[in-house]
């Protein structure tokens, strides 16, 4: 008898959860947003459904905005593992012509993220979405319980979380109230990219440093994935040798210079760094507490 | 443009989830040599320093990115309350609470020395939020209790290691914070420990270690404090690398199935964490509460079968042949005396802003399985001051009860201090949802004012209670009287052929033995010889109830 290594434990209690959720939902799905985190929480609902296939089809909110690496890559995926994936798009935000370009970071989320997310939720009667967010991620996400209660019309109301002693998950609930549930909640960022090293998954080549086409814009490299991003007085694509330390759309995610072509380097170069990984994401910046805002709007 | 960064982009993938080995990893990409993981939490009274605490620790650990170094400065500027950097914000996650100051809810934070990974329950001083206290203190391996140094103890310190003992936790550290306030004083922490100590004295705890310190100044948080030169303890974080970390779960093999894993004809496994225990295949097994035996066939893992099972590992185990098992249902070794019950001594934390009221109907969760609540028998309620009796003014908000729990149907349940798994469950109020009650199983509790708590007499040790209470024993002797008294009267009148005589000899009896079997059957009650387990209070009924 030995002690379960770290990232053992960490395995058993993610699938531990993935199975409650299988256990006790009547219509679950995982949220899939092909990051790193994702990859690792499909990988774990592998393993914990295995024989079987994960009992609850894989749900993509598409803003149109992904890089394209990221789309052949959740195809793939989907593919591989013989995945029911459902995409899903704010049509009725695509027609009024929202983007992250001209309305900017903070209501392009809201509609073609948060709202495109409640309508996918509620057109197919979901009432528990998996999600790969984790605690060290953000100050208001280090509060959130595994199985969080979302009231009719996906609000998260930090004062009345229920208290969650150790496995014993309250999945009780009323007629239109829901769950949001993170699995990997307790996993860091050094985590994550121990596991995917250690199970061989895959993930997004973007986070691996490669020469890309950049510009510099407010302090941050953008990478120019199409056409669609226009270039301000005196900006020049250049290319430049970059990674990302997380994916989203990709006017909105800031890339870092990096020499880290394969996972070893990628491991060597988190154990120097000394900055966060959101540090790249523009939509965090707005204030310390528009995380914690966004969640209660009910922005995964 | 395009075309150049596809090529770029396309780096080779493995092929398959299910073959971590498909591709030569080097050594260097496993993970790291296996480090143990210790979880803990920070408690004590409100304005204690917790937050600054755990902010000072994660900063001294390299924990926090420059990124955010600069974000708490930015925010101490316009938040603090110190003066200077204020490391508590690193770790108020929420608006309300870095606008009032305080913690409300428990904040997980992550950080790791070359030893040991570490998760930290940041968990609320304040009353109203003891709650959420009690949530971080349900996983954790050790407590740190703050004691602010200005103030000694505080009834919130006690409340909080009364939970914390409640819940299963044997470790703890007095971390006597704000040492800088009483110019690093020993007699002042001497005193302080004294008090601290005395006050643990009744509760569960094997290990209490005391250290002063001064978290704001970073005094003996990762490095020996020059100010305390009269303090030779490790610092903090020495502390907590070095300590051992309780081990995995021995005892006997529990399994409480969580989900019939069924994805077509001809594979049926039943999927769940090991509780405590190990388990292999060829193992005979029983099912409980149906109490259907079979053995293990198979233990599969998405990494190829496995001949065994060590506890807190989530195998899928299949059994020999074909029988009822469902969620809810608990496997165990053929050999186990665990039997479902459906009245047992609890320790209850009353969790809900609303007193509990008998009308309300409340379910039972516990490992895997429900249940309605009957009713809740409350024994005494505790006294966090003292750890005594108070008067039972009925569950309040934080209230403390032992108490019976009465459920509809059997449950197999566990004492706490065996098997954490199976001796914790929550109440949930059936018409909100909530989560009013936290609870732990605990034998003690049912016997009242005097038996928790108390460290148990010469002739408890010798003859722990098994539970049956006197009242149970008046009956039996009555019942036993009626039919041993009909059976003497017929006897003697058979021998002597008079009535008169017989009636006299069994009258007589009835009085004389009567109070002997009385004594006797009270002493038998004590003994848990030749019990398949030490049952709890009139558990008699719920066996009959499961059927087994």
């Amino acid at each position: 008898m030995t002690h379960l290594s770290h990232l053992d434990a960490l395995e058993a209690e993610a699938i531990f959860i993935l199975r409650e959720v299988a256990a006790t939902a009547e219509n679950p799905v995982l949220m899939y947003s092909i990051g790193k985190d994702s990859s690792v929480l499909l990988h774990l609902a592998m393993k914990a459904f295995y024989p079987g296939k994960p009992p609850f089809p894989v749900l993509h909110i598409d803003t149109t905005w992904k890089f394209k690496a990221m789309i052949s890559f959740r195809d793939e995926t989907a593919r591989r593992l013989g995945l029911n994936l459902i995409v899903h798009t704010n049509q009725e935000g695509l027609k009024a012509g929202i983007n992250p370009i001209a309305s900017g970071s903070r209501v392009h989320t809201d509609v073609m993220k948060t709202e495109a997310l409640k309508q996918a939720l509620d057109a197919n009667r979901f009432d528990m979405a998996i999600g790969g967010a984790r605690r060290d991620e953000e100050k208001s996400r280090a509060k959130e319980r595994v199985f969080s209660h979302r009231s009719p019309g996906h609000r998260w109301d930090p004062k009345q979380q229920r208290p969650e002693p150790g496995r014993l998950y309250n999945t009780a609930k009323r007629p239109g109230e829901s769950f949001r549930v993170f699995p990997i909640s307790n996993w860091t960022e050094a985590d994550v990219w121990a596991y995917v090293a250690r199970e061989n998954i895959p993930v997004v080549p973007l986070y691996f440093a490669a020469p890309r086409p950049v510009v510099e814009r407010d302090g941050a490299l953008i990478m120019r994935d199409d056409e669609r991003l226009p270039l301000l007085p005196g900006e020049v694509v250049q290319m430049r040798k970059v990674r990302f330390r997380t994916l989203g759309c990709y006017p909105l995610t800031g890339a870092v210079e990096s020499e880290a072509g394969d996972l070893a380097a990628v491991l060597e170069e988190m154990a120097q760094s000394r900055f966060s990984e959101r540090q790249g994401r523009l939509i965090d910046s707005d204030g310390s507490a528009s995380m914690e805002k966004k969640k209660q709007e009910g922005y995964f | 443009m395009n075309a150049l960064l596809r090529t770029a982009d396309i780096a080779p993938i493995a092929s398959s989830w299910a073959a971590p080995n498909a591709l030569a990893v080097p050594n260097s990409l496993n993970a790291p040599a296996p480090r143990t993981l210790l979880r803990f939490l920070t408690c004590g009274s409100v304005d204690d320093g917790k937050s600054t605490l755990i902010g000072r620790l994660l900063f001294e650990a390299g924990a926090i990115p420059d990124d955010q170094i600069a974000s708490l400065d930015k925010d101490s500027s316009r938040h603090g309350t110190t003066g200077g950097r204020d490391y508590a914000l690193l770790v108020d996650g929420l608006a309300a609470e870095r606008e009032q100051g305080i913690t409300i809810d428990v904040a997980y934070r992550y950080f790791s020395t070359p030893q040991r990974s570490f998760i930290v329950a940041d968990t609320p001083g304040h009353e109203q939020y003891t709650r959420n206290m009690a949530t971080g203190a349900s996983t954790a391996d050790l407590a740190i209790i703050l004691i602010d140094a200005s103030k000694g103890v505080l009834p919130q310190t006690r409340r909080h290691a009364y939970i914390a003992s409640m819940l299963g936790i044997r470790q703890v550290v007095l971390a006597v914070n704000k040492m800088d306030l009483v110019g690093f004083s020993e007699a002042r922490f001497r005193d302080i420990e004294r008090e601290a100590r005395a006050a643990l004295s009744t509760l569960d705890f094997t290990h209490v270690a005391a250290l002063p310190m001064a978290a704001r100044s970073g005094d003996n948080i990762a490095a020996s404090s020059s100010a305390m030169p009269w303090s030779h303890g490790p610092s903090l974080l020495a502390y907590l690398e070095q300590v051992d970390v309780a081990p995995v779960e021995q005892g006997p093999f529990r399994f409480p199935v969580q989900w019939v894993n069924r994805p077509d004809a001809d594979f049926r496994g039943f999927a769940g964490v090991v509780a405590s225990g190990s388990v292999a295949v060829g193992d005979a097994i029983k099912v409980l509460p149906s109490g259907r035996t079979a053995v293990i066939a198979r233990i599969v893992t998405a990494g190829g079968d496995q001949e065994a099972a060590q506890s807190a590992t989530v195998p899928t185990l299949v059994l020999d042949r074909e029988i009822d098992v469902s969620r809810g249902d608990v496997i165990v070794a053929a050999g186990d005396p665990i039997r479902p019950l459906k009245r047992f001594g609890a320790r209850l934390l009353w969790m809900a802003e609303q007193p509990h009221d008998p009308n309300r109907k409340l379910r039972l969760k516990l490992a895997s399985t429900d249940a309605n609540v009957a009713a809740i028998e409350i024994r005494q309620l505790v006294d966090i001051h003292t750890y005594g009796a108070v008067e039972d003014t009925g569950l309040a908000m934080n209230a403390i009860a032992q108490c019976i729990l009465a459920l509809d149907t059997p449950v197999v349940v566990a004492d706490h201090a065996q098997d954490r798994t199976l001796g914790s469950f929550i109440l949930i109020d059936a018409i909100s949802g909530a989560t009013v009650a936290l609870g732990v199983v605990d034998s003690r509790a049912a016997g009242g004012a005097a038996a928790a708590l108390q460290s148990p007499g010469l002739l408890q040790r010798l003859f722990p209670p098994t539970g049956e209470r006197p009242r149970r024993s008046v009956v039996k002797a009555l019942t036993w009287r009626a039919t041993g008294s009909a059976d003497t009267f017929l006897l003697a009148w058979l021998f002597t052929q008079s009535a008169k005589v017989a009636v006299a000899i069994s009258a007589t009896e009835i009085v004389t033995k009567l109070v002997l079997y009385y004594g006797h059957e009270r002493l038998w009650a004590r003994s848990t010889f030749g019990l398949a387990q030490a049952p709890t209070p009139e558990d008699a009924n719920s066996t009959h109830g499961a059927g087994i």
